[in-house]
């Protein structure tokens, strides 16, 4: 039904999408204002420079805000989680109870298939 | 320049379905553009703008065109979701203003439950920003439901207060004949349906349903040779939320600059407005963009809405007083059109007499249109009665 092409068949992320199969969260950072931002684009959404590069995430944040979808309690919980860097984004927590999710509460990366069958970024309660 | 007084509704209608079967798409946009039209005393031949959004079957405005064989010199099919119709308020008088036309006719419709589609929204097409969401399934609900998760957080906001929208929805759905909510509510019955996507309970959740709806907006020496009440476009605002990034801030809604867009233009302030219609896709929806468009402090939504406060008759600020998205219909998943209409009808003194806010001369309609959870359209109109 999504008409969204293949991850790799799109040059401007594909360096992302090779750095989750070594189980690697990699995002953007300005070179010239020096500012992280997410999801990844070749030019910084802040200053507008068109040169960006990338930068590993230590894999480290908190939970921002979660919902967990009752009709489906056994898939991961939707949340929005703030990297130590500074970006926000939208993810999954997995393999940890919706009862034990807070928000505030530290997370680090773990790299799953996501629902679209490509690997992503999710987070496990530390 | 300003649109201030220089476009007016003189044409509104709801399509009464809330299932559609036996009925096109097209068929639909075209009923509802007889119905505004018929209600304005104009014909199909005075339309000379036409404006529609992403429910028009086709390629922007071309193939409704062709279908209602309209010959526009004015055309905008922009599209922002649910709030697309309360935009395109703000685009037709813009464009009466400047002369680029003098009849405009917004049409929206909708027939997903005749279609047998589920309230999930098909998925994008090649967009930059899918990659990293389709991953983590964001269904709508859940979306929202992270974004009321963090308002609790931040300000303490509790389930009751969002039950109380819910509540004072259903008590003006009971006077709606067509509205597939009827029962009033309390406070426990919402608190007491099944959790969807936490904390948002079923009844929190707006409708599904089929339908449609249409405005014809005139110049105002059109309006003024009609025979019905003079309803005058006074401001209009709007923008767009999105990701920013990565700076997410799930508290606010794009009306922080919708809002205030529409009441500079209309010179008046959110104390004036003496009815409001509010999107309402969920009771989330509709606390955040009360304190955006700042009827309240951001963060006392909850207290503002408790009690019974948005009840017509009974509280300060009477909102969806045909039942909104909550109880009466969300044709197409896209409410923003029918927000508009219950505006009219309250400013013509038409809205239901248990319900009708008295001398209503004032009022505003505000349209979500995407998602809370990554990006959406945002726009406020203000109305006032001549």
């Amino acid at each position: 039904m999504s008409q969204t092409p293949a991850p790799s068949a799109n040059p401007e992320i594909q360096p992302y999408f090779e750095a989750l199969r070594d189980g690697k969260l990699l995002i953007k950072a300005c070179t010239q204002c020096r500012q992280p931002h997410f999801y990844p684009r070749a030019g910084c959404p802040f200053c507008f420079s068109d040169t960006t590069e990338w930068l590993e995430s230590r894999g480290t944040g908190t939970i921002y805000a979660y919902s967990v979808l009752q009709a489906a309690k056994d898939l991961p919980v939707l949340a929005y989680v703030t990297l130590d860097e500074g970006p926000t984004l939208m993810t999954s927590i997995v393999d940890s109870p919706p009862s034990a999710l807070s928000n505030g509460a530290a997370v680090r990366l773990v790299v799953r298939p996501g629902a679209d069958g490509a690997l992503a970024p999710m987070f496990t309660l530390i | 320049m300003s649109i201030r007084g220089k476009a007016c509704i003189a044409g509104i209608y709801e399509h009464p379905t809330r299932k559609a079967d036996g009925l096109s798409l097209a068929q639909i946009h075209a009923e509802v553009a007889r119905g505004a039209l018929a209600d304005a005393g104009l014909s199909k031949d005075d339309v000379d703008g036409y404006f529609c959004a992403g429910d028009a079957p086709g390629l922007g405005p071309m193939n409704m065109v062709e279908y209602l064989n309209l010959k526009p010199r004015h055309v905008d099919s922009t599209d922002t979701g649910g709030s697309s119709y309360v935009l395109a308020v703000g685009h037709a008088a813009a464009a009466i203003a400047l002369g680029k036309c003098s009849v405009a006719l917004i049409t929206l419709a909708g027939r997903p439950r005749a279609a047998g589609q589920s309230q999930v929204r098909p998925a994008p097409g090649a967009t930059a920003d899918a990659p990293f969401e389709a991953p983590f399934n964001p269904v709508i609900a859940t979306m929202y439901g992270a974004a009321a998760n963090r308002h609790m957080h931040e300000f303490g906001t509790t389930s009751e207060q969002l039950a109380w929208i819910k509540v004072a929805a259903s008590h003006h759905a009971q006077h709606n004949p067509h509205a597939m909510l009827r029962n009033v509510v309390t406070v426990e019955d919402v608190l007491n349906s099944p959790m969807v996507a936490d904390p948002l309970h079923r009844l929190d959740c707006c409708v599904i349903s089929d339908g449609g709806g249409a405005i014809v907006l005139v110049a105002p020496e059109v309006a003024r040779s009609l025979k019905r009440p003079v309803v005058s476009i006074r401001g209009a605002g709007e923008a767009i939320k999105h990701s920013a990034g990565g700076r997410i801030d799930l508290t606010y809604s794009g009306a922080v600059w919708s809002g205030p867009r529409a009441f500079e233009e209309a010179g008046v302030r959110p104390s004036d407005i003496q009815y409001a219609s509010i999107y309402d896709s969920f009771t989330i929806t509709v606390l955040m963009t009360l304190e955006d468009l700042g009827f309240c402090a951001k963060g006392q939504g909850g207290r503002f809405v408790a009690d019974g406060n948005l009840i017509s008759g009974h509280g300060k600020l009477p909102f969806n007083t045909d039942g909104g998205g909550l109880c009466n219909n969300h044709p197409g998943n896209r409410g923003g059109m029918t927000k508009v209409l219950e505006a009219v009808r309250q400013l013509r003194g038409e809205a239901h007499p248990a319900v009708q806010v008295p001398n209503c001369a004032l009022a505003l309609a505000h349209g979500t249109g995407g998602s809370l959870g990554t990006r959406h359209g945002s726009a406020t109109v203000i109305l006032e009665r001549q």
